[in-house]
Parts: C-alpha cells; sequence; structure tokens
C-alpha cells in the first residue's frame, strides 16, 4: 500500500514538472496533499493517536480540499487557464523533472538512515516534491502557478520528517503552519491581479472601489 | 518578564487591528514599545546569564539583540507617527482599515522578533521567523503602488521558500538527533550543542546548508537577497529601518545559534567556511551593485546586502566579538539613515539620486544627519563601525585569511566610492528651484529618531559604556560556545 503510494505521488510530481494547464496543477498539488497525508498516517510508528489523527485529518483537509479550492476561485477571477510564458518549456521542463527523479534517488541513497527505517524512497519522494515545487517556483511566470508551487514544495517538506521517523511533533508539525503562508499567496495573487487590472488607472482609485 | 515583552505587542496589536480611532493606535504603538524597552533594560540590568533552561530564555546574545531591536523600535514608532500623518489615504482611518492594519502589524513584528530573539528551541525559532515574514508583508505594501505590491509580492515568495527551506533544515537536524542511540535529545540549540558528538555528521552538515541558504534568504546574503533591495526601497522609511536594522539581525541569530550546534559537533571549519563563502559572496555583490545604483534607498539596502555579508563574516571566521560590536553599529546607522532617507523623500519626492542635489542647504539637519551616517556606515574612523571592522580584519590577520581579507577590502572600496559619488552629488549642489522644497522645516519627530541614532552610532566609536561593552562580550562567548 506504502509502496503504492509512493510511486502514485512520483508520477503525480512528474506531472507536475510537464503540465502547461493551470487548472490540472492545482488538482495534481491537491491529489499530492491526499497522498501525502495517507503516507504520514501510514508511516507513523505504533497506531495514531486520536489527537493526532484529528490532526492529520484537518491537515488533509487543508491541504487536498480547501486550499485547492481557494486556489481555483483565484484561477477563476485571474482568467487564464494555460501558463504560456513559461521561463522553461515544458519538453525542457519534463527532462528537468527526469534529472530530479535520478537526483533525488541518488541523495536518499547515498544518506545514512536513522535507526527504524530501511526503506529509503519515502525520502526520495519527500525530496522529488520538494524540488518540483522549487522547479515551479522558479521556472513559472504567472503568480498563480508559483504558489501552487510553493504548496507543492510545503507537501514535500511536511513528508520529509515522517519519511524518516522524525516524530519531533514541534517540527513536523509546523510544517502545517505553511499552509497558512500557501493562503496568503493566494490573497496576493488576487491583489496583483487587481494591480495588473488598474495599472492604467490611478491607484489611488483601489481604495474607492473597496466600499 | 520575557512573557510580557512577547505578549504584550501581540495583544496590542491586535487592538491596533481593532480599535477605530487612530489616537488610540498612536498612544498604544508608542507607549507599549517604551513598556518593551523598559522590560529589556529591566532584564539587561537583573543579570541574564542564568543558564537558559527550556524553549524561551535570555542568554548574552538574546539581551544583546533586544536591545538594539528595542531601541530601534522605540525611535522608529515616532517616526511611525510622522509617517502616518504624512501618508493618509482615503478610507483609511476606521478599524480594519489600511492604517490600523499598518499600526498592528508594526506592533505584531515587535512580537515576533523578541520571540525569534528569546527562543532557544529550533521549532519555535522558526515559527517566530516565519511570523515575521506574514507580519511585515503589508507592511512593506501599505502605500498599495504598484511597487509596493510587487516589492510585497516578491518579498513572500522569496523569504517563505526560504523559510521553507530552513524547516527542511529543521527536520535534517531532528534526523541527525536520531542517531543518538536511544535516548531522546530535545531540539533546544543548547541540548544539540552539548550532545554535538552523538549527531549524525552527514545529517547535520546538511542541515545547517539547508538552514543558512534558508535564514541567509531572510538576513539578506547573497545571491539570494534579491527581494532585498526591493521591498527595503519600496516600505515606508519607519519600516525599511526595521527590516534592516532589526529583521536581518534575528536571521542571522538564527544561523550563529545553528552554528554552535556544529561548533559543539566539532564542524566547525565546515559551517565557519561556509558562512564565510556566503559572507564574501555578498560583500562582492553588494559592492558592484552599489557602483552602479542611481536611487538612494536601493543603495541603502545593498548596504545592508554588504554589512550582512561583513558579519556572516565574523561569524564564520570566529571574530564573535567584532561581529556582535558590528552589527550593533550597522543597526544604529541603517536605522538613522533610512528615517533620514523618509525625510529626503518627503523633501524631494524623488528616489532619485540625480535629481537630488543641495540637500544641505534645503535642510540643514537631514543634510548632516545624511552625511554623518553615511560616514558611519562607509567605516570612516571616529565612529564604531571603523571600530568593529577594523576588529574584524585584524582577526582575520590573525587568523592569515588573506584571501578572505583582501576580498573584503576590496568590497569595502567599493561600496566607500560607490557611496561618496552619491552622497556628494545629493548634499552639496545648488538646491533645485522647486517651489515645493520648504526652505527650513521644523517637523521635530521626524528629525529627531535618525539623529539620536547617529549621534550614539558617533559616541560608541569614541567611547563604549563598559556595561555594553560586557553585554557585547557576554553575547560574543554565548554565540561561540553554547
Amino acid at each position: 500500500m506504502k509502496q503504492l503510494l509512493m510511486a502514485l505521488l512520483l508520477l503525480v510530481d512528474l506531472n507536475m514538472f510537464a503540465t502547461s494547464r493551470v487548472d490540472s496543477l492545482i488538482r495534481s498539488a491537491a491529489l499530492q496533499g491526499a497522498i501525502v497525508v495517507c503516507l504520514v498516517a501510514l508511516s507513523s510508528v505504533g497506531g495514531l493517536s486520536s489527537v493526532e489523527l484529528a490532526f492529520l485529518l484537518v491537515t488533509g483537509l487543508v491541504k487536498a480540499v480547501c486550499l485547492p479550492m481557494v486556489m481555483f476561485k483565484a484561477l477563476r477571477s485571474v482568467g487564464i487557464r494555460r501558463e504560456l510564458e513559461p521561463m522553461i518549456g515544458y519538453r525542457k521542463s519534463l527532462f528537468v523533472g527526469l534529472f530530479a527523479v535520478g537526483l533525488s534517488l541518488w541523495i536518499s541513497v547515498k544518506l545514512p538512515m536513522p535507526p527504524g527505517v530501511d526503506d529509503p524512497m519515502g525520502l526520495s519522494v519527500a525530496l522529488l516534491s520538494m524540488m518540483a515545487g522549487m522547479f515551479l517556483v522558479v521556472s513559472r511566470k504567472k503568480a498563480i502557478s508559483q504558489a501552487v508551487g510553493y504548496l507543492v514544495m510545503e507537501n514535500g517538506i511536511y513528508f520529509m520528517g515522517p519519511a524518516v521517523a522524525v516524530h519531533h511533533p514541534l517540527v513536523v508539525e509546523a510544517g502545517v503552519l505553511l499552509d497558512l503562508f500557501v493562503g496568503v499567496f493566494v490573497m496576493g495573487v488576487i491583489i496583483l491581479h487587481i494591480r495588473r487590472e488598474f495599472n492604467h488607472i490611478d491607484v489611488d482609485r483601489l481604495s474607492e472601489l473597496k466600499d | 518578564m520575557i512573557w510580557i515583552i512577547v505578549l504584550l505587542p501581540f495583544l496590542s496589536g491586535v487592538v491596533g487591528f481593532v480599535a477605530p480611532w487612530p489616537s488610540v493606535r498612536n498612544v498604544t504603538l508608542v507607549s507599549v514599545s517604551l513598556v518593551h524597552l523598559l522590560g529589556v533594560l529591566s532584564i539587561w540590568a537583573g543579570g541574564y546569564d542564568l543558564p537558559v533552561e527550556g524553549w524561551i530564555g535570555c542568554d548574552g546574545l538574546s539581551v544583546f539583540f533586544l536591545l538594539v531591536t528595542s531601541v530601534l523600535f522605540f525611535l522608529g514608532s515616532f517616526s511611525t507617527l510622522a509617517y502616518l500623518r504624512e501618508h493618509s489615504f482615503p478610507n483609511s482611518r476606521g478599524a480594519f482599515s489600511r492604517e490600523s492594519a499598518f499600526v498592528g502589524s508594526m506592533l505584531m513584528f515587535l512580537s515576533t522578533t523578541t520571540l525569534a530573539i528569546v527562543s532557544h528551541h529550533t521549532g519555535v525559532f522558526w515559527m517566530a521567523i516565519e511570523g515575521t515574514t506574514l507580519v511585515t508583508a503589508p507592511l512593506i505594501a501599505y502605500c498599495r503602488t504598484p511597487g509596493a505590491l510587487e516589492a510585497a509580492w516578491k518579498y513572500l515568495l522569496i523569504c517563505s521558500v526560504g523559510i521553507a527551506m530552513a524547516l527542511a533544515g529543521n527536520t535534517a537536524l531532528a534526523v541527525s538527533s536520531l542517531f543518538s542511540g536511544g535516548h531522546e535529545i530535545s531540539l533546544t540549540f543548547r541540548d544539540l550543542a552539548e550532545h554535538g558528538g552523538e549527531l549524525d555528521p552527514l545529517w547535520l552538515k546538511i542541515s545547517f546548508a539547508f538552514i543558512l541558504v534558508g535564514y541567509g534568504t531572510k538576513m539578506g546574503l547573497a545571491p539570494m537577497h534579491t527581494w532585498l533591495p526591493d521591498a527595503h526601497s519600496e516600505a515606508p522609511s519607519p519600516v525599511s529601518a526595521l527590516l534592516s536594522g532589526a529583521l536581518c539581525n534575528c536571521a542571522f541569530l538564527g544561523i550563529a545559534r545553528t552554528g554552535s550546534i556544529l561548533t559543539g559537533a566539532g564542524l566547525e571549519s565546515y559551517w565557519g567556511s561556509l558562512t564565510v563563502a556566503f559572507g564574501v559572496v555578498s560583500v562582492i555583490i553588494a559592492g558592484c551593485m552599489i557602483l552602479r545604483q542611481s536611487g538612494f534607498k536601493r543603495l541603502l539596502a545593498y548596504s545592508s546586502v554588504e554589512h550582512m555579508g561583513i558579519l556572516a563574516i565574523a561569524v564564520g571566521s570566529g571574530a564573535g566579538a567584532g561581529g556582535i560590536f558590528h552589527a550593533l553599529n550597522h543597526s544604529l546607522t541603517k536605522g538613522s539613515l533610512f528615517l533620514a532617507a523618509g525625510s529626503v523623500l518627503s523633501l524631494y519626492h524623488t528616489k532619485a539620486i540625480a535629481s537630488i542635489s543641495g540637500l544641505i542647504r534645503v535642510a540643514p539637519v537631514t543634510g548632516a544627519v545624511w552625511i554623518a551616517g553615511f560616514m558611519s556606515i562607509c567605516g570612516l574612523p571616529p565612529f564604531g563601525t571603523f571600530f568593529s571592522e577594523m576588529m574584524i580584519l585584524s582577526s582575520l590577520g590573525a587568523g592569515e585569511r588573506w584571501i578572505v581579507m583582501g576580498a573584503l577590502l576590496l568590497g569595502l572600496a567599493m561600496v566607500f566610492i560607490g557611496m561618496w559619488k552619491a552622497v556628494i552629488s545629493m548634499v552639496f549642489g545648488e538646491a533645485p528651484s522647486g517651489a515645493d522644497l520648504p526652505a527650513g522645516r521644523a517637523v521635530v519627530w521626524e528629525d529627531l529618531p535618525p539623529m539620536i541614532l547617529c549621534g550614539v552610532a558617533l559616541i560608541l566609536g569614541l567611547w563604549t559604556p563598559a556595561p555594553l561593552w560586557r553585554l557585547v562580550e557576554s553575547a560574543a562567548i554565548s554565540m561561540g560556545g553554547m
């Protein structure tokens, strides 16, 4: 089950390197969030307490439902469907993605695993998700794609701890706070959109429109 | 007492958001910053050398940076009042308005920076730094001009990628502690440094690399500094002063404290050389950018990149006391310069160096502060910066690190040339015959804070009070061997 989810995560990550449609990007990020939360639940040693379970459920809800919904809303208000002006073309992006798969596998095989972890696969998909997100942030021009990239990167970091059996609650659960950031980002996207829309008008009128 | 100086600004920040009356907000801002300053002074007076237990505490390093932040915020709060009076927008007066969000975010900024400085747990520190990013974005975007919005967006994006990197670094740190062979190590800086030998060195190295890049982004080390010139040049001047003088120090603290963990594990040459390398790159890049800079606020922002580089070189090469003293001088001077830059901006209504001249005739006080501030920031002799830079350079000489020393001197020379080219053309010459240049202004609240800050920087060069020097040394000790 765990192996299957990890393979699925790898495919989702690769898809994000290659797709030009922003809505498919958001859907991939939502799916990724759901997979990551399931993986975290599966990799907890000795079962989950009810508090931990509640925490995970909330995280899953935020990652897989709330944030994608907000992003779709932002997408509608921005009115774009495709990322048409990437810094790096889609074919090249796919090659970068394949390279990232190799790199993350190589790194996770090289690193010493802490006692109790026998499989470096979890670490390597976590690293791959981080790289995918990082790549989206630096290689896409649309603010909304950058925000999705940040969410993707954040999912990777969130999974990185459980993948190598870290159970320090403050470090692991602090990752949830990063979700807050994504929300702020999306608000920023909307503001940025407003800016572009009203660029030709005096900016002071923005405060008049508000009321 | 520590909880008071963290929670009081936070709660009053909430008041700032919801209070519909500007006068209440302004009184809250000034009085809370005064209480914060008094609290910090009382911590300083009442023996800060107590060992830190748990997640929150004050060692010498904390008290030192608390003092710097608190003084800067107290003086900056008066400039904020002056700024808000001059920059009032329509519909910006009631509760949850633009102005109330500004005052509220300012107070939250004080709270989160304080929490970052006093926290000794890697996770708590990380959360505090994340908090500072959240509350400074609205501060930068205050004017809502396209430039300000773009700067705020860039700031949010770049700093949160940085903060995410730092979280990955914290996770790696936690992984390295799993190799301790059974017994649990709490993730406080002190515990990790004490058990340094039991941590896994490879994971530790990875963790430091992530944390250096992560917090280095926030601190403004090149090449991750790209948000800084935009944010510092577009933000309101009191905010720029706090970003440069207080926020960069907090991020620096994260790097220094993580470095002490690596020192505990016997990896000091690894983290030292990595930090010095980033420092040298920062100084050189800042020098190049300052030489070709056309806006004076961007000039000041690049100067922050330069000084953060110097700080990184100092802490990486083991010049602890010099670095700490330099941080103090830099914060005071840069605070003074950014506040003075606000006056220059409101006099000339432009950020372009080329269209400003005759500052000393238009506004003699601001002109004098401007010259003195630039003398201090370039490290000219009577100012404290000269002595801290000499301490760092002589420590590099004692360690026979000639290449680093040469690169640092080259960077300093480039900065010196670039800055004085700009300053001389701004301060001297004929004043432009614009109608909106008032002959002599009497805005005491605007001129007094930068004067005080600059004066203190001058006094520190001539005479450092013994308690302050003891604090600097104690901070250097707690940075070196926690």
